[in-house]
């Protein structure tokens, strides 16, 4: 057995920590702080890349995965609400979670590829960004449908000031403007902290996560099978799309874990304002209290071989 | 000293809500409020303030006695069905009652 990455060691010794009703709790402030960093780091490696790329050769990668997000909680609705017998604002909502992406599962594959000299496309970042929205919309049409009055023009304003977005537009931006020399003297807090902060994230996220799991009880079977096939499948999608757009076998399995990740950042944010009614309970078990957990603990190791197999086959 | 009635209206709710709510209060008529952050639990589970999701707030205004109604009846059509929400107001003595 291959040794344990160790920010995935501090991810279970959160998770340990929680489930044994530890009084460890990293301050909401230490939180926030850690999340800043690394949005902003994840931002500032893409921008960084954008600016030795044309913007018009990414341009068909950027609508290719925007499908990708819009299609996914299409596929996972009918599954939600026919399978799992949600209801439809439910069901919707979970959907929009499912085809969003965790900024979190990102940057543990990241540092799974980096600590294993994996190359991989830099400007991934940017499709990151295109994923996190689509969803959301797809999400709330599904819940409500076109013509109800869902504030548009309040709800954008909401969805794209929400703090993960502006922190990697924003990275992305000071990256693209800077370049490489000029972000060296930042580079130690923003790269070289990289995978210590990082690790401490990891050990707060598995605090969260185990606090989900008491939620877990209630809400049954499906929701853990749901929060396990779903990202295997949505792999499989995001595989297979890295593979048509020609990305290399480290970037077919980013995109592969973006389309396996559930958002827990953005997407419930914008839904809590959306749809009130939707049970935030019931997208946060599934997404940090099964999938989370799943693409850290297995899901990464395994679409890195979903990715080599598909480019042997396809390549 | 001479002081004056007025009504402390807390509410304790999501973060989530922040912005929607201090609109709310000024388009009411409320003069000011004040914004703490807070953790607890009740019949919507814990609230921890670990994390974006379970963020919690404290809010309270100090303002005459319509406000308050009118604060507790909109709050209380808009979120109280959806929303970790509770309110409760309490008499206050100001010492400058043109403030609130």
């Amino acid at each position: 057995m291959p040794s344990l990455d160790p920010i995935v060691l501090f991810f279970i010794l959160g998770l340990a920590a929680g489930l044994a009703r530890s009084d460890l709790r990293l301050p909401g402030a230490i939180y926030e702080f850690l999340s800043v960093v690394l949005l902003l780091a994840i931002g500032l490696k893409g921008g960084v890349e954008l600016a030795q790329q044309s913007l018009a050769a990414l341009l068909p990668q950027m609508i290719a995965v925007v499908i990708m997000g819009s299609l996914l909680p299409l596929v996972a609705y009918p599954v939600l609400r026919f399978v799992g017998r949600l209801s439809r604002i439910d069901s919707a909502a979970v959907a929009a979670h499912y085809g969003s992406v965790s900024v979190g599962t990102y940057a543990v594959a990241v540092a799974w590829l980096v600590s294993r000299e994996v190359s991989f496309e830099e400007h991934l970042p940017l499709l990151l960004v295109m994923l996190e929205v689509p969803a959301i919309v797809v999400g709330i049409l599904l819940a409500r449908g076109a013509a109800a009055g869902t504030d548009w023009k309040r709800l954008g304003h909401e969805v794209f000031l929400g703090k993960s977005i502006v922190l990697l537009i924003g990275g992305l931006l000071i990256g693209w403007a800077a370049g490489p020399a000029a972000l060296k003297p930042v580079s130690n807090l923003f790269f070289g902290l990289f995978h210590g902060v990082l690790a401490l994230f990891l050990l707060e996220m598995g605090l969260v996560a185990a606090g989900q799991i008491g939620s877990l009880r209630r809400h049954g079977l499906f929701l853990v099978a749901f929060g396990v096939v779903f990202p295997l499948f949505g792999a499989v999608v995001g595989g297979m799309l890295g593979l048509l757009l020609g990305l290399s076998p480290g970037g077919t399995m980013l995109l592969a874990t973006l389309a396996a990740s559930a958002s827990y950042i953005a997407v419930p944010a914008a839904l809590r304002l959306a749809l009130p009614a939707a049970n935030p309970t019931l997208s946060l078990t599934a997404s940090l209290g099964v999938t989370f957990p799943f693409n850290i603990l297995v899901g990464i190791p395994l679409y890195m071989r979903l990715a080599e197999t598909l480019h042997s086959i396809g390549g | 000293m001479h002081t004056e009635a007025r009504t402390l209206v807390t509410i304790v709710t999501e973060s989530a809500v922040e912005r929607r709510i201090t609109d709310d209060l000024k388009r009411i008529g409320a003069h000011g409020y004040t914004i703490s952050e807070a953790r607890g639990e009740g019949s919507r589970g814990v609230r921890s303030a670990g994390w974006e999701a379970s963020s919690n707030i404290r809010i309270e205004v100090v303002c005459d006695a319509n406000t308050a109604d009118a604060i507790a009846t909109h709050l209380r059509a808009r979120y109280y069905d959806h929303y970790a929400m509770i309110m409760f107001m309490s008499e206050v003595r100001v010492l400058r009652p043109e403030k609130f």
